[in-house]
């Protein structure tokens, strides 16, 4: 079967004319430069083609069962709305290079100018890239930005900061034998141990890396942290994983953070077994030229109307190659896109609305399971929309039973932390309905008898 | 020649109170920014319904930890914001728009069925931390998707996590680093041939590498004696781009790599041009030890205005044990994410990689089979040649030899019109076609580096042809036409260096 002929339209005589032009025999002449021995003389070894109904058939069997889910942990379920995917849907928009010829990629380019900008109302920021891959990187990206600009090496980072997270950061440290101090939370609070972190900070560290809300979901009070960090000559960075939740939270910017770096699934990205999502990176307009990434900047044209290009293309590695702030090319632009296009239709209102409304489900689903025995809550710190529950019984077989009503019920976090080895981390969203909330404490309750 | 666009019609418009009455170029609509436009109290959503009771937030958290004002953020009708993002699109230009002859960006067609498996709910709507029971049918189609790749570049093992190509690059140089580590081994250098992409050089600096330049030859590859000279026991890797940035395939490599193994170092590859050598020949064969590969380019997943791409690893047995995790294996029949390796470099990225990206690749793979991806890169190798063949003598080629899937022109024939290469492609954009790759690669003075891809026709192969015929021909007639362009877009040549010198990268509200 040769249905892949639709995406080739040479026909055997186009075939016949390009190579009369080109002057050869046959296409296997234009390979002359391979060296004989090492062309391929049997076809790879792969399926045959699918034709496109086999295709669609065979991958919609692949896919996996809709569930009651109650996960977070750095994808959040959130109702997408539909002109989102209609709109990035525009094959103007998807199936687009990077600007790099601004006259015919205005759309692309105002559409990340207006981005960068929501990421520093949405931040407190000052100054923002045109995105990074994903909330992990982009803190790491964050910390190595730090050492640019403070020229030390080492990093204080909260133990409450992502796990996948600080191992991204550990990778991307380990080549410039960067030191790393993990500083451990309170036992009772779930918040960032800030005695411990005080005494570790000296004039050596380059930046404390803390998360907020962080992974247990309890909101950080970083402001007696900020003043510290920065009369020691470090430089404060906040990352966070639930961009919802600066909805109503005080934007880190406003706390005086310095680089602000995180994830921006929730706005408007779908879960997709966890990527592509959208590294969202902000900081201060002193630091822009220490900056990773690509920034799209206002200016005009020859006949003086406004227009968007793509610049301080110095920092970046196909001008400035081994001496640039970062390796990275292509970013998340249509996730970018993504964000802008669920950020416009929400407002200022719609967010504070949304985020309220993740706060008030989450309360509920405590409120609700504060009624069953055998559980309770790890940290009566405040939260946005996850928080930690700590239960009897052993938490694998209690997330099993529940799998088996057709409830993802919690994220067993032993693997993450082994003193938290009879915890799970609990996630409630808009898409939660009440009666959602209702079986799946009903569940659990049972699970736990 | 060429296509011509010339509409004009009068377009009113309101901005702020004032209803403005003026004439626009045709169909293109100025569309303020979005902070420009909305009125208090407007909403362009729908939220589920309120089934619990509201709380307001200082309820719970202390209201100095409470936002209390924002800055900006629009109110708008739905209608609103897809009218705005609608005209924004149509000021754009993709590869469903036309012919896009990017060079080392392999704009080929992105099926549209790939895009819409990817959005079935079951992929989708799927949390990453949704037990691998519960997500069989993905695993499997990682850990085959991850087979298939191994099968066309002839190596052992692949990673799907890298988000991006220059992740990917990333990873590999890791992995070549922790294996010298484990060999206890301290190497400081890398090689690397001055066609490469810069993310070549800034990768090695990130992994701490000191890049050691590589000239290339008058036929446009590396020299197989500098690297004889060159390579030495500090030397982790040398990192080759094949076919390099000239178009032109390394024929010396499996020579190179020799040389580069028995001084103990690694063979880097960057895929970004594999497009060329699908079912032809494969990289693992040639003595490539890690080489990423650009989903978004090969294997027709979309640019998305600058990503979301992925950038697979596939590496050969040694470097096994260093691979991100977690790992996708498969046990009997039994697929699982493998997290307990000790030796590995960690992770890149959290999760597993850019899924939704995988899916359309995969799907890719599927419905071309081993015929059809050895079609794609006989055709994409075809049409760059016909371009090649037709162009020389209209155009200065540097390196008159034969190409693999992009050629490699100059300005030096324009020179002395005082016509330079930014030039002709502005005109190009005129014609409606999207310009080639420009001033890259940087061994050549004003490159114009073309990749037709296999997508493209012969007739729209010829009209792109005449139309660059045409340009050089205006370059000797009325050079000013060239110089003036583009004159049908929404915006004249931008001045980059105001840009540059007083940026505004945001929105601050009127006279910004």
């Amino acid at each position: 079967m040769q249905d892949y002929l639709r995406y080739i339209p040479h026909t055997e005589e186009d075939i016949q004319e390009m190579l009369n032009v080109i002057g050869v025999k046959r296409i296997e002449d234009l390979f002359q430069t391979i060296p004989e021995r090492y062309r391929l003389s049997k076809p790879l070894n792969l399926p045959e083609p699918l034709s496109e109904p086999g295709l669609i058939r065979h991958l919609s069997e692949l896919q996996a069962p809709r569930m009651s889910q109650f996960l977070g942990g750095g994808a959040y379920h959130h109702f997408i709305p539909t002109i989102v995917s209609n709109l990035v849907s525009r094959s103007e928009f998807y199936t687009a290079y990077t600007p790099y010829q601004p006259e015919i990629s205005q759309g692309t380019l105002q559409a990340i100018f207006e981005y960068q900008t929501l990421v520093c109302q949405l931040t407190g920021m000052e100054v923002s890239n045109a995105s990074l891959y994903d909330g992990a990187s982009s803190l790491a990206e964050a910390v190595l930005m730090a050492s640019r600009i403070t020229g030390k090496k080492k990093i204080l980072i909260s133990q409450t900061v992502h796990p996948e997270y600080r191992q991204v950061i550990q990778t991307y440290m380990d080549p410039n034998q960067q030191e790393i101090q993990l500083i451990p939370y309170k036992k009772e609070e779930g918040r960032i141990d800030e005695k411990i972190l005080f005494d570790y900070l000296q004039e050596d560290v380059s930046a404390v890396v803390i998360q907020n809300p962080n992974f247990f979901g309890v909101v950080e009070n970083f402001q007696p942290i900020v003043e510290r960090v920065h009369d020691s000559g470090g430089l404060m960075i906040v990352g966070f994983t639930e961009a919802l939740a600066y909805g109503i939270l005080k934007p880190p910017g406003d706390l005086g953070a310095d680089i602000v770096a995180g994830e921006g699934q929730s706005l408007g990205i779908p879960m997709s077994y966890g990527g592509p999502y959208l590294g969202i990176f902000a900081t201060r307009e002193r630091f822009i030229r220490n900056m990773p990434g690509r920034l799209v900047g206002e200016t005009i044209d020859m006949e003086g109307k406004r227009g968007f290009v793509l610049t301080l293309a110095t920092r970046e590695q196909h001008i400035r190659r081994e001496r640039a702030t970062s390796n990275i090319c292509t970013n998340e632009g249509l996730c970018a896109l993504m964000a802008t296009i669920f950020l416009s239709c929400l407002g200022k209102e719609g967010l504070k609305e949304l985020a309220l409304m993740n706060l008030s489900k989450a309360e509920y689903a405590k409120r609700t399971i504060s009624k069953i025995q055998g559980c309770r809550l790890a940290f009566p710190s405040p939260t946005f929309n996850e928080f930690v529950l700590q239960v009897e019984k052993e938490p694998a077989r209690i997330l099993e039973k529940l799998k088996k009503e057709g409830i993802l019920g919690g994220i067993s976090l032993a693997k993450f932390y082994s003193e938290l080895d009879h915890h799970l981390l609990i996630t409630v969203t808009e898409m939660n309905k009440k009666e959602e909330i209702d079986h799946w404490a009903e569940r659990l309750q049972y699970a736990l008898r | 020649m060429g296509r011509k666009i010339t509409i004009c019609i009068k377009v009113t418009y309101a901005e702020g109170d004032k209803m403005r009455r003026r004439t626009d170029r045709g169909l293109i609509q100025d569309e303020p920014l979005i902070f420009e436009q909305g009125r208090k109290g407007r909403k362009g959503y729908s939220l589920p319904q309120w089934d619990v009771e509201r709380i307001e937030a200082d309820h719970f958290i202390p209201s100095s930890l409470l936002r209390n004002h924002w800055e900006g953020l629009p109110q708008l009708s739905e209608m609103d914001v897809v009218r705005h993002f609608t005209r924004l699109s149509q000021w754009n230009y993709g590869v469903d728009s036309g012919l896009y002859p990017l060079g080392s960006c392999t704009m080929k067609y992105n099926p549209k069925v790939n895009e819409e498996i990817a959005r079935m709910a079951g992929f989708s709507n799927l949390h990453p931390y949704t037990p691998e029971d519960l997500t069989q049918g993905v695993l499997r189609l990682m850990f085959e998707l991850q087979n298939f790749l191994a099968e066309i570049v002839g190596m052992d093992q692949v990673t799907l996590q890298p988000a991006a190509g220059a992740q990917g690059e990333l990873t590999g140089m890791m992995m070549i680093r922790a294996c010298l580590q484990a060999r206890q081994e301290r190497r400081k250098k890398v090689l690397i041939p001055d066609t490469a992409h810069g993310t070549n050089c800034s990768t090695s600096t990130i992994a701490s590498y000191q890049m050691i330049e590589v000239k290339s030859n008058e036929s446009g590859i590396i020299p197989l004696e500098r690297i004889v000279e060159l390579m030495d026991e500090e030397v982790a890797a040398l990192m080759v781009t094949n076919p390099n940035t000239l178009g032109i395939f390394e024929e010396n490599l499996v020579s190179i790599a020799e040389i580069v193994h028995k001084k103990g170092g690694f063979v880097y590859c960057d895929g970004a041009n594999l497009n060329a050598l699908m079912g032809m020949v494969k990289l693992g064969d040639l003595g490539v030890d890690v080489v990423h590969i650009n989903l978004h380019k090969t294997f027709s997943t979309p640019h998305g205005g600058g990503g979301p791409g992925a950038g697979p690893v596939a590496i050969k047995k040694e470097l096994s044990p260093f691979l991100p995790i977690p790992v996708v294996e498969k046990q009997g029949e039994i697929y699982h994410l493998n997290y307990n390796r000790p030796q590995s470099i960690g992770k890149v990225k959290n999760f597993y990689g850019n899924f939704g990206v995988l899916v359309k690749a995969y799907a890719y793979i599927l419905s071309m089979g081993p015929e059809g991806l050895k079609r794609a890169s006989e055709m994409a190798v075809l049409n760059a040649n016909y371009l090649m063949k037709r162009l020389k003598g209209y155009y200065h080629l540097p390196y008159a030899k034969p190409c693999m899937h992009e050629c490699v022109f100059t300005d030096r024939f324009q020179e002395k019109h005082h016509i330079s290469t930014l030039d002709i492609a502005k005109r190009l954009i005129d014609y409606g076609f999207h310009p080639p790759t420009i001033y890259f690669p940087l061994v050549v003075k004003g490159a114009l580096m073309m990749e037709p891809t296999e997508s493209e026709s012969k007739e729209n192969i010829d009209q792109f042809i005449e139309t660059m015929i045409g340009i050089a021909k205006e370059a000797e007639e009325d050079p000013d036409l060239l110089r003036q362009a583009p004159q049908r877009v929404k915006v004249r040549r931008l001045d980059e260096v105001l840009a540059a010198r007083k940026p505004r990268l945001r929105w601050k509200g009127t006279g910004s």
